[in-house]
C-alpha cells in the first residue's frame, strides 16, 4: 500500500516533515479527484473546522465581514458534500472531471503545545475542471491549518486563495478546491 | 436587416391564444447580438456602481459597462461623482489602470499626461511643443454622455437624448426605495465581488432572475440546507408579479428563508431573535406596520431593464450582467447591506448571499447549469419557439412568467424590425 492510500501516522507535529505533509496533501487530492468526499471529511479535525475561499478581488478577505465565495464550518461542508454526492446539484450532475494538483508546499514551524498545537503550511495548486468538453482551472494558494489527531495529521482550517483576478475563466465554483 | 412582408417579431405575444413565444434565435444570433449592443446597450440607462464604493474624495474604482472600459471617481475638488471614458485624449492608452482606490491624479503611463480627478488635463510634459491656439481644455478626459444617480445607484447611459433616470426607472423607483429605506443606516456595497460567467445568452439571465417558477425543481439542494438549518418550508412561495413599465419587473412575494431585514429564522440563532425583533420594531416606528412588514416579511427579484438585478430575498445582491457573445456573458453581483448593521446579523446575512446568490453556494450553480443547459438544447435545433405562456389567462401569480414577458416586449420594441423572423 501506498502513502496515498493510507493515512501516514505522526506522533506529533514537532516530528512532522515536508514529505508527510505532501502524503496527506496528495491523499486529499487523491480523494477529491475520485469524488471519495466522505472519505475527504474524514480528514478534517472533528469540531471548530473553517474551509473558505475569498472572492478573488479580495484574497485577504475575512468572511465575518467581506463577501467571500466559500465560508463552511463543519455542518456547511457535510451538507455541501450532501449536496454534491446527491443527483440534485446539477452543476455536479455528473460530476467533472477534475485533476487537483498541489505543489511548492511549505512547512512552518508549530504553533502553539499539546493538543492545541498546528501546523501551518501553504502550497501552490493547479485544479483542472473538466466537463461536457470544456475546460476550466483554478489555480491559486492553500493555507492550511493542519493538527494531530490520534497520531493522524488532520485539517482544521483550510482557505484557498484563488491567483484569477476574477472568476470568469471558470465560470463558477460548484467544486472543491 | 430590413423588413420583408413576410416577417413577425421575434417576441410573438399573441393573447387571444393565450400564447407568448419567443424565437430561439433571439439568443443565439450573432446579428441579434450585434445589433443589442447598439439598440439596447447603447441608448439604455446602464448601471455603473454605488456610491458607497467611492466614498472619499479620489475614490475611484474601474468598470467595464456595456462592454466599454469605464470608471467612476469622486472628484477631490467638488465631491461629485462622475463616470469618464478609461482612455486617454491623447492617444488613447487607460488612464485608470488599478481596478480601484484612491488617487489624486490619474496620469496616463504612455506619455504622462496627467488628469485631476474631475477629468480636467492638469499635465502635459512639454507643454511649450504645443502651438498656442491648440485648446487644452477640450482634452480633459471624456465623461458618459449621461450619468445620474438614484439614491446612491450610479447610471450611465451612452446616448445623450435618453430619458432622465428618474422616469426612466419609472415603477422601479418603488422598489429601489423599499430596499434603501429598510436600512437604518445607508446601505454600502460589501468587499468582496463576484465576477462569475455564464456561457449563455444574457437575456436567461433576466428571465431566470425573476423567475418563481424554477426555484423548487432546481434548487432542491438549497431548500435540504435549509431544512437541514430548521427552517419548515411548508408555507411555500406565494406572492404576485408586477410589471413596472419599460421592461422593469418585479416578483413580491412570501418565502419560508429568513430575511436579515427583518424576519427571524432558526438558521439565525436564538440569540439573533432579540436583535431582529428590535429592527423589526424600529422599521415599524419609522415605516409603519404595513410597509414595515413590506420590507421586513416580503422578498422581491427585481429587474431593472435591460440587465440589472436587485434581488432583495435573504440578502440583497446587486448584479448586472453583459454578454460578450450571443452564449456568453459576464456578471459582476456585489452584496449591499445597512452600513452601520450589528456585527452577528452581518455574518448571518454574509452567510445566506454566499450560500444562495454565490457562483460557490448551494443554489447559482445550477442557475448557471440551467442556462447553459438551455443554450445547448437551442443548438439541437427542431424547435424554433420559447413558451412563456404560465398564467397569461389570470391575475398574475409569482410562478407566472407576466413578469418575464415585459421585458421581452420592451426588449421586442427596442429591437424593432432588427428581430424578425421571416416565416417559412
Amino acid at each position: 500500500m501506498t502513502a496515498i492510500e493510507t493515512a501516514p501516522s505522526v506522533p506529533d507535529l514537532g516530528s512532522v516533515g515536508r514529505p508527510q505533509v505532501e502524503d496527506f496533501l496528495y491523499r486529499e487530492a487523491r480523494l477529491l479527484d475520485d469524488w471519495d468526499l466522505d472519505t475527504w471529511l474524514s480528514l478534517w479535525a472533528p469540531g471548530g473546522t473553517r474551509y473558505v475561499v475569498p472572492c478573488n478581488d479580495d484574497p485577504d478577505g475575512d468572511p465575518a465581514t467581506d463577501l467571500v465565495l466559500i465560508d463552511d464550518d463543519e455542518l456547511r461542508m457535510r451538507l455541501r458534500v450532501e449536496r454534491l454526492n446527491s443527483r440534485k446539484a446539477h452543476r455536479e450532475y455528473p460530476h467533472s472531471r477534475t485533476s487537483h494538483q498541489v505543489s511548492n508546499v511549505i512547512v512552518g514551524a508549530p504553533e502553539g503545545t499539546g493538543a492545541a498545537a498546528e501546523l501551518p503550511v501553504t502550497a501552490a495548486f493547479t485544479v483542472w475542471r473538466f466537463r461536457n468538453g470544456r475546460a476550466t482551472y483554478y489555480v491559486g494558494r492553500y493555507y492550511y491549518r493542519l493538527v494531530a489527531v490520534g497520531g493522524q495529521l488532520r485539517i482544521r482550517a483550510k482557505r484557498s486563495v484563488l491567483d484569477m483576478t476574477e472568476l470568469r475563466p471558470a465560470g463558477d465554483l460548484a467544486i472543491l478546491l | 436587416m430590413t423588413m420583408v412582408s413576410s416577417a413577425i417579431p421575434m417576441v410573438d405575444d399573441d393573447p387571444a391564444r393565450h400564447r407568448f413565444r419567443v424565437h430561439r434565435d433571439a439568443m443565439t444570433s450573432p446579428e441579434i447580438f450585434r445589433e443589442e449592443v447598439d439598440r439596447i446597450f447603447g441608448h439604455s440607462w446602464l448601471y455603473v456602481g454605488h456610491e458607497s464604493e467611492v466614498a472619499s474624495p479620489g475614490d475611484y474604482v474601474r468598470r467595464p459597462v456595456g462592454g466599454r472600459p469605464l470608471f467612476m471617481v469622486r472628484g477631490a475638488k467638488t465631491g461629485q461623482v462622475h463616470v469618464f471614458h478609461n482612455t486617454c485624449t491623447h492617444r488613447g492608452a487607460v488612464v485608470c489602470r488599478h481596478k480601484s482606490g484612491n488617487a489624486k491624479v490619474f496620469q496616463c503611463f504612455y506619455h504622462a499626461w496627467t488628469f485631476d480627478s474631475e477629468g480636467n488635463l492638469a499635465g502635459v510634459p512639454g507643454r511649450e511643443a504645443y502651438g498656442e491656439n491648440l485648446d487644452f481644455s477640450a482634452l480633459s478626459l471624456r465623461p458618459v454622455a449621461r450619468m445620474e444617480s438614484y439614491r446612491g445607484f450610479v447610471f450611465a447611459s451612452f446616448d445623450e437624448n435618453v430619458t432622465d433616470l428618474a422616469t426612466y426607472l419609472a415603477g422601479a423607483r418603488e422598489y429601489l426605495d423599499l430596499v434603501i429605506d429598510s436600512a437604518d443606516s445607508k446601505m454600502e456595497v460589501v468587499k468582496g465581488t463576484n465576477e462569475y460567467c455564464i456561457q449563455a445568452n444574457w437575456k436567461l439571465l433576466a428571465e431566470n432572475s425573476i423567475d418563481g417558477y424554477h426555484a423548487v425543481s432546481t434548487h432542491d439542494t438549497y431548500f435540504k440546507y435549509l431544512i437541514a438549518l430548521g427552517t419548515n418550508l411548508k408555507g411555500g412561495v406565494q406572492g404576485t408579479a408586477r410589471d413596472l413599465g419599460n421592461g422593469h419587473a418585479v416578483l413580491e412575494y412570501a418565502a419560508p428563508w429568513g430575511r436579515p431585514i427583518a424576519k427571524w429564522e432558526p438558521l439565525f440563532g436564538e440569540d439573533a431573535r432579540e436583535e431582529i425583533a428590535e429592527l423589526r420594531a424600529g422599521l415599524v416606528a419609522r415605516h409603519g406596520e404595513e410597509r414595515a412588514s413590506r420590507m421586513a416579511d416580503t422578498n422581491r427579484n427585481l429587474l431593472i431593464y435591460p440587465n440589472l438585478v436587485v434581488n432583495d430575498i435573504m440578502a440583497v445582491t446587486v448584479r448586472t450582467f453583459m454578454p460578450s457573445a450571443p452564449d456568453r456573458m459576464d456578471v459582476t453581483a456585489w452584496e449591499i447591506a445597512p452600513r452601520d448593521e450589528l456585527a452577528q446579523l452581518r455574518q448571518r446575512r454574509l452567510d445566506s448571499f454566499l450560500t444562495f446568490l454565490g457562483p460557490a453556494g448551494f443554489a447559482t450553480p445550477d442557475d448557471i447549469e440551467a442556462l447553459e443547459s438551455c443554450q445547448l438544447g437551442y443548438r439541437s435545433g427542431g424547435v424554433e419557439w420559447n413558451d412563456i405562456s404560465r398564467g397569461m389567462d389570470r391575475a398574475p401569480e409569482a410562478n407566472d412568467e407576466a413578469q418575464m414577458r415585459a421585458f421581452w416586449r420592451r426588449w421586442q420594441q427596442q429591437m424593432g424590425d432588427a428581430a424578425c423572423k421571416e416565416m417559412r
